[in-house]
């Protein structure tokens, strides 16, 4: 009977450790494509707004962090395949998302836009859109917007949003769209930016794009969840995130509180 | 594990089947086109002509698909004289880029395989054809291609299978063959077991279809 009750109570220990754990390291999947917010520089390493905030909310709960780079397409699959932890990779907070994983508040909000060549006409009806191309990064909430909005549009489905801006420079493309931030750094800033534009308004429906780019992680790692929210709100109220962000935008990029 | 979202997206998996199918046979067609004459001269004396031939055999053979894809995609364009040219025309279009691709790489193989079914020809029938007085054509006609060709259907039939799993890839070029519609349903449901169980089938399907066509094809040459 004691060894019994020796057991029970070595079992709910080791359980109730588990239960409350607070993570000391925490892998982290990041894309690495997206600038500016994830990039790969020369050397391999990844930089830009995800990664510093990745490095600070880590900091704030000091954890051990290590970052994965991770393909955009596969990396819900993985977070749940238990190649990492969180997901730090401007990923927005939607419905469909969240039948996967859960999310953190938000830590950015940023609009989607069209990019287009200088000059070039835009409506956003189904009617005009129909036999145009347009590129958009796979498994995004861009792709869902356009595949639900304008099923007649010729929809070029790419792995990273740097390979659709390749297309619509060469002209294989007219319209690509992404995050208006994304856009910025990754084309229009870059050699022949200055022939691109935005086109049509800034797009931010809640039904496709959700609320804001959130941490993904598992369902079940509520405590995990806990400490990156905490973390999130500490470092917005240090001055630790507007410092980061000033290092790449100019605007508010976290929106309404 | 829910395959109903296979059953709903089925059209995108019949797209990418029909996309797969006439990628692949065309590139096929073509490949044999070029590698008929290729393989041929590639054994001639002159190393005018069997030296381009070499160049292009070692290269494709040499390089992996997806470079070669890579290269005819996005390489192509960054030429301004290719951009402003009529090719543009054909170059813009992603399935052009990839059934070039894939035919000069399937090409490139299959000259491979009839160079050496060629060189393994018994030298006794090639004398014999001579003796008959037969010209040289006459001769690569009658007796050489009928019976080298014969010799070189197990082996082109594994590259036909190569080429059909080969053109898996035509998705990264935002073609919707059967991986690219895989991708497409991943990327919407989140669920890769299924999105890629149903485009394994498919290609099983397909492979299963080649090898009994060939072995049908086989049957027939044993029995004459």
């Amino acid at each position: 009977m004691k060894k019994i009750t020796l057991l029970i109570a070595l079992f709910t220990f080791a359980f109730g450790t588990a239960q409350a754990k607070e993570w000391k390291q925490i892998r982290i999947g990041v894309e690495g494509a997206y600038p500016p917010f994830s990039q790969t520089e020369e050397d391999g390493s990844v930089t830009g707004f995800d990664i510093d905030i990745a490095n600070a909310l880590c900091a704030e709960m000091q954890a051990k962090c290590t970052l994965v780079k991770q393909d955009w397409d596969g990396i819900i699959p993985a977070l749940l395949g238990r190649k990492f932890d969180a997901i730090i990779a401007t990923m927005d907070i939607t419905e469909e998302r969240q039948k996967k994983v859960a999310f953190t508040n938000k830590y950015q909000h940023i609009p989607a836009r069209f990019v287009a060549l200088k000059g070039a006409d835009f409506v956003a009806t189904e009617e005009f859109m129909t036999d145009k191309k347009v590129g958009v990064q796979r498994a995004t909430t861009m792709d869902l917007y356009i595949s639900d909005n304008f099923p007649a549009a010729k929809i070029k489905r790419y792995g990273s949003a740097d390979e659709a801006y390749l297309d619509l420079k060469a002209g294989r493309l007219d319209y690509v769209m992404a995050d208006s931030a994304a856009i910025t750094d990754g084309l229009l800033m870059k050699e022949d930016g200055d022939k691109f534009a935005f086109v049509g308004p800034e797009l931010n429906d809640p039904q496709w794009f959700g609320y804001g780019a959130g941490i993904a992680i598992r369902k079940q790692d509520t405590d995990l969840a806990e400490q990156f929210n905490k973390a999130i709100t500490a470092i917005r109220a240090n001055g630790t995130y507007q410092k980061i962000q000033d290092k790449y935008f100019t605007f508010d990029v976290y929106g309404a509180e | 594990m829910d395959f109903s979202i296979i059953v709903n997206e089925y059209q995108f998996y019949l797209e990418g089947l029909w996309t797969t199918t006439w990628l692949v046979a065309l590139a096929l067609l073509f490949g044999l086109l070029i590698a008929l004459p290729a393989g041929i001269l590639r054994s001639h004396e002159n190393w005018l002509i069997k030296g381009p031939i070499w160049a292009y055999m070692y290269f494709f053979r040499g390089t992996p698909l997806l470079v070669q894809l890579f290269l005819i995609y996005y390489g192509a364009a960054q030429f301004d004289v290719l951009r402003e040219s009529w090719l543009w025309y054909y170059f813009q279009e992603a399935w052009f880029c990839a059934l070039l691709a894939f035919s000069l790489n399937t090409g490139a193989y299959t000259a491979e395989i009839v160079r050496g079914v060629i060189s393994t020809m018994p030298a006794g029938e090639v004398e014999a054809a001579k003796a008959y007085g037969m010209s040289r054509w006459q001769t690569l006609r009658r007796i050489i291609l009928p019976n080298s060709l014969r010799r070189a259907l197990p082996a082109y039939s594994n590259e036909i299978i190569f080429m059909i799993h080969g053109s898996a890839i035509a998705g990264v070029v935002t073609i919707v063959d059967i991986t690219g519609a895989a991708r497409v349903v991943n990327a919407r449901y989140y669920a890769p077991f299924e999105a890629y169980l149903a485009a394994g089938i498919l290609y099983m399907c397909l492979t299963f279809s080649v090898i009994y066509a060939f072995k049908l094809w086989e049957k027939r040459y044993q029995h004459i």
